[in-house]
């Protein structure tokens, strides 16, 4: 009999590729830092996705060829991107008022922990000698009409990150829609959190063992 | 004539007192006007409040300033970023005081310090955290919390080219935070990389109006923050 404890699901890839295939033509769209900038690498043929970054870009396009960064031309995360042909430039203000005016459709962002109603930490552990850094993460999901939260389905301990509450401070209160992991598709809903889609060689009761809220089926 | 074009960034900060609070545009070093935040380290003010949204890296620029232990206090949204070591330690020691903000909130209570708007309400931060001991009231059935505009006594900041008048436009990514805080300080001190003629800018495409500019310093050729740090440059050289 196959270890279960050893699945490892989906990969990092292949869970962006589920989370591009979500994401709809037009679309303006956040990607946080982190395994949520692999989203940029799989939006279906046909469709048109626009990428906002809150540092004051919307149409950032890939990272540049070597020799041709340019250290005014960065990213939330600080790394070298390119501008795409329509793409266009705005200050900070015009940048947050685009998130918080939910102008943007859709944003992608790592997770600490979610909780059954949607509640997001990804900024903080709470640790007392931390040195605490938010970033842009709280305007994201006060503001983007949509939230996706990609992130592996387990700590490293083995603890689940999907719990019944979030234990380390808040990003959010009931801001996730979405969460993508090495395990499974959940739809966060007023009704709780329901299994949309599982990775192959998991089943229900394992995916319900390794996580810390009661899931439901479809 | 109106004339605010200063010789040299010595000049330009001259006038910094102690205590002052300074808005220091730049995201990470994307717009960061190092060359001013090194005249000011040879100028010598300190007790310093400094707004801006990272704490610098390495041993130059922001990070610089705060290792002469010039700032008393910082009001940003992320204090720690690849190769920011100066702002932890000191932290840690608890040598120096922060005030976290969120990003866009950050760049809207400048918006609003500059717009002659006191305080307003905001969805972020709610149920956080951040929003503890902040007053909050409901509109149309969603929580908002209350927070302050902030104005400065001095703005530094990069630009691409300026003219006399003060009228500015930036490079690509590094305009950020630069054009809220020229609106939010008594003086705002600019670095550019060209100073133009008059005429030159469009004015459909001026960014910032001349009139949120009070001076203005040629710097041609900026250091690249991410090539000193990775020199291991410390400042003063």
């Amino acid at each position: 009999m196959v270890e279960k404890e050893m699945i490892k699901g989906w990969d990092k890839n292949e869970m962006a590729q589920k989370a591009a295939l979500d994401i709809p033509d037009g679309a303006y769209v956040n990607l946080g830092i982190g395994m949520p900038e692999l989203v940029a690498g799989f939006v279906p043929e046909g469709r048109e996705v626009i990428y906002h970054t809150e540092n004051g870009l919307l149409g950032m396009g890939p990272t540049p060829e070597p020799g041709k960064e340019d250290p005014e031309l960065i990213n939330a995360g600080k790394k070298n991107v390119t501008a795409i042909k329509g793409a266009c430039y705005f200050h900070h203000a015009d940048s947050f008022t685009m998130i918080r005016g939910k102008h943007i459709d859709v944003c992608v962002l790592g997770a600490l922990q979610v909780s059954q109603e949607g509640d997001l930490a990804n900024w903080s552990t709470g640790a007392k000698d931390a040195i605490p850094a938010v970033g842009g993460a709280m305007d994201l999901v006060a503001g983007v009409k949509t939230i996706f939260v990609i992130t592996k389905h387990i700590t490293k301990n083995g603890d689940p990150k999907i719990v019944s509450n979030c234990t380390y401070p808040l990003t959010g209160k009931q801001v996730v829609d979405r969460i993508y992991t090495n395990y499974a598709i959940i739809d966060v809903t007023e009704n709780g959190l329901f299994v949309k889609e599982m990775a192959p060689g998991v089943d229900f009761d394992f995916l319900q063992k390794h996580t810390g809220a009661k899931l439901n089926r479809y | 004539m109106i004339n605010k074009i200063i010789n040299t960034p010595a000049e330009a900060v001259a006038d910094v007192f102690d205590g002052a609070t300074i808005m220091i545009s730049g995201f990470g070093e994307a717009g960061s006007p190092i060359e001013l935040i090194h005249a000011l380290i040879d100028q010598g003010a300190k007790d310093l409040t400094i707004v801006s949204n990272n704490t610098g890296s390495g041993n130059v620029g922001l990070a610089s300033l705060i290792e002469h232990k010039r700032v008393k206090k910082m009001i940003c949204s992320f204090p720690r970023t690849a190769n920011s070591t100066v702002f932890p330690e000191l932290y840690t020691k608890g040598e120096i005081e922060l005030e976290l903000v969120p990003q866009g909130t950050l760049a809207e209570r400048i918006r609003a310090g500059g717009a002659g708007i006191p305080a307003f309400y905001t969805p972020t931060s709610v149920d956080t955290p951040l929003a503890e001991g902040k007053e909050t009231r409901v509109f149309n059935n969603e929580k908002y919390v209350m927070e302050y505009g902030i104005k400065a006594d001095f703005s530094f900041v990069k630009c691409q080219s300026a003219d006399r008048y003060g009228n500015l436009v930036y490079n690509k990514t590094a305009r950020n935070f630069g054009p809220v805080m020229c609106t939010a300080a008594k003086t705002t001190i600019v670095q550019a990389k060209n100073v133009v003629e008059l005429g030159a800018l469009d004015p459909e495409c001026v960014v910032t109006p001349g009139i949120f500019v009070q001076k203005v310093v040629e710097v041609s050729n900026p250091a690249d923050e991410s090539k000193l740090v990775a020199e291991n440059r410390r400042y003063p050289w």
